[in-house]
């Protein structure tokens, strides 16, 4: 997903003079094509995450579309009050780009791991939260982020993952779901870089004659709420999974619209990473495996929540 | 006032007795907004005065009729606890209606204990939280850079806004970027809201600090209004860096009762006390 978007971000800054592009000391070689372009619309800010997300959002005041972009707890909870200050309550349009999203960095260990950002970015008012599925998303989501005057958040992956659309899919917009592949009895939503595992746990299901429309939910906030009462009204479950803490995040999210809006929540079953930190080293499939967020395991859950 | 430096005064253009009576009236304001809603901060409002006065009237180019004109200086009050002084100073400048003042920190206002964002003509930035005010203006800094624009921008921190990191990320970044018509003025009173700031964390030497983060950094009687406007008039400098001015403050500075008082910190002045502090400043 990373070098989508730094191509993605170099197009942009060749028809938009006012994308700026400020890095926390990170993106070795990866923005050697936008320093080429676009000389002086790359900033170096250095290992100073909160001086970084106040210099975006005063370039932003002055009519710059600046993002802001390093590991993902380094570009948002390091700096939580500099962008619910400086930019969201000054409304201020910075695009914060984070890699490394859940369990990406596993390897690195809890300090890289990112399992709470969505539940802190999304409370922030102003905020617009974009968790993309797979590369193509992270283009759409980064190209719809620069025509809109408001603060949002992209949570990228890191690279390599598996390509799922054949281009920037058609129509698409923040805060509208996409359908990746259609079903008639259960719904998988899913939202961010856990999509290549929903498919995988979708083609489980079908194997043992299980058919789960997949949606997937690429921004968080605002939710996609018209396609929410769409499938609580059509499906008997309705499971939400992320690599994201159960505290906060997209299932959470989901929770709260089905109370408001008076779903029945008998349907709704959430997937996701414990109230706990991963301390065990290990890449991220390992991860994964542990934590039950493998394709395999979400289709397990499903079989075992439907024989209930 | 010596007469050569009365001439100093004229060369420059800067009318000294103007700019001391326009301070003290400014001062009475902040004292009676204090009395009037019970709000804290007044010695933090009254040792900015001066700064405030001499940057508003001497200094920046700016035109209250036109406040978000791209090509104005820009002025960040980073101590944003010190709101009451910025209110006056805007009102008096003829942002809003000097009326409104009455309505500072009172239901269903504009003029919120600390500054508030997009709402308030001539407030740059929302701050209240130390450490945000210096990041923003070097971002407003460096979109005037590549804008190729001249204007400059000023903000002006607390002595124990120094405390946060922030502010030294920003320093650091600053200093690298040689943002040289970018100014930081320091209101060093000496007290922090519970302590003396040097016995809180350790700011001296101050002015060395900021001179070891790449500032071309001076001291300067921070009551001095004509001093104040002849230095930060000229910048940029020609120095190459970012410019700080360790501004020497007292707290509650023009009353007699309040000054070095750290009490007026928090306290708010009785109707009595209101009554003598502008007879003090020449206002009764």
């Amino acid at each position: 997903m990373r070098n989508a978007f730094a191509d993605e971000l170099t197009k942009l800054g060749n028809d938009d003079p006012r994308v700026i592009m400020l890095s926390g000391d990170i993106g070795n070689k990866l923005f050697d094509k936008f320093r080429a372009a676009h000389p002086g619309r790359f900033i170096n800010c250095g290992v100073a995450e909160q001086n970084m997300t106040g210099v975006a959002a005063g370039l932003a005041m002055s009519g710059f579309r600046p993002v802001t972009y390093t590991i993902t707890p380094f570009v948002t909870t390091r700096c939580l009050e500099q962008i619910r200050t400086d930019v969201c309550y000054h409304e201020a349009p910075v695009t914060i780009v984070a890699v490394g999203a859940g369990l990406a960095y596993a390897g690195l260990g809890p300090t890289h791991h990112a399992c709470e950002d969505l539940a802190l970015l999304r409370a922030l008012p102003n905020m617009v939260v974009v968790a993309p599925g797979c590369e193509w998303e992270v283009r759409g989501a980064l190209r719809a982020a620069m025509k809109q005057d408001k603060p949002v958040y992209i949570r990228m992956g890191k690279k390599g993952e598996p390509v799922i659309h054949k281009g920037i899919p058609e129509g698409f917009a923040l805060g509208k779901a996409l359908t990746i592949e259609t079903g008639s009895d259960v719904a998988l939503l899913s939202a961010g870089n856990i999509l290549p595992e929903v498919i995988e746990a979708a083609h489980h299901l079908r194997e043992h004659g299980v058919s789960a429309e997949i949606v997937c939910f690429h921004t968080i906030k605002p939710l996609d709420e018209a396609r929410l009462a769409d499938v609580f009204s059509r499906y008997k479950l309705v499971l939400t999974v992320e690599e994201h803490s159960l505290i906060g995040g997209f299932g959470s999210a989901v929770a709260e619209w089905a109370v408001d809006a008076g779903a029945d929540t008998r349907k709704l079953k959430r997937i996701g990473t414990p109230d706990k930190f991963f301390k065990i080293s290990g890449e991220q499939q390992f991860a994964r495996e542990k934590l039950g967020l493998t394709g395999r395991q979400i289709a397990e859950s499903v079989q075992r929540t439907l024989a209930h | 006032m010596t007469t050569a430096a009365k001439a100093i005064h004229v060369r420059a253009g800067i009318d000294a007795l103007a700019l001391k009576k326009q301070a003290a009236i400014l001062r009475g304001e902040a004292i009676q907004m204090s009395h009037a809603s019970g709000s804290a901060h007044l010695g933090s409002s009254l040792s900015c005065l001066d700064v405030l006065t001499a940057a508003y009237w001497a200094v920046l180019n700016i035109d209250p009729k036109n406040p978000t004109d791209p090509n104005r200086d820009r002025f960040i009050l980073s101590k944003g606890h010190a709101a009451m002084a910025l209110y006056a100073t805007l009102a008096h400048r003829g942002f809003f209606p000097i009326a409104e003042l009455a309505t500072y920190n009172k239901d269903d206002g504009r003029l919120a204990e600390h500054p508030p964002a997009n709402m308030l003509p001539g407030v740059e930035a929302a701050t209240g939280s130390l450490g945000h005010g210096l990041p923003i203006g070097i971002g407003m800094a460096l979109a005037g850079r590549l804008n190729g624009q001249t204007h400059r921008v000023f903000a002006l921190l607390s002595d124990g806004e120094n405390n946060e990191g922030s502010v030294w990320e920003a320093a650091m970044f600053a200093a690298a970027q040689k943002l040289d018509r970018l100014c930081v003025i320091v209101d060093y009173n000496k007290w922090q809201a519970t302590a003396r700031s040097n016995e809180t964390l350790q700011l001296s030497p101050l002015r060395e600090k900021w001179e070891a983060f790449g500032w071309d950094a001076h001291e300067v009687d921070g009551h001095d209004v004509v001093r104040l406007a002849e230095l930060m008039t000229n910048v940029p400098n020609g120095s190459g860096k970012p410019v700080a001015f360790i501004a020497h403050t007292i707290k509650g500075k023009g009353v007699s009762f309040m000054e070095d008082d750290n009490n007026w910190h928090y306290r708010a002045p009785t109707a009595e006390e209101v009554a003598r502090a502008r007879i003090e400043l020449g206002l009764d």
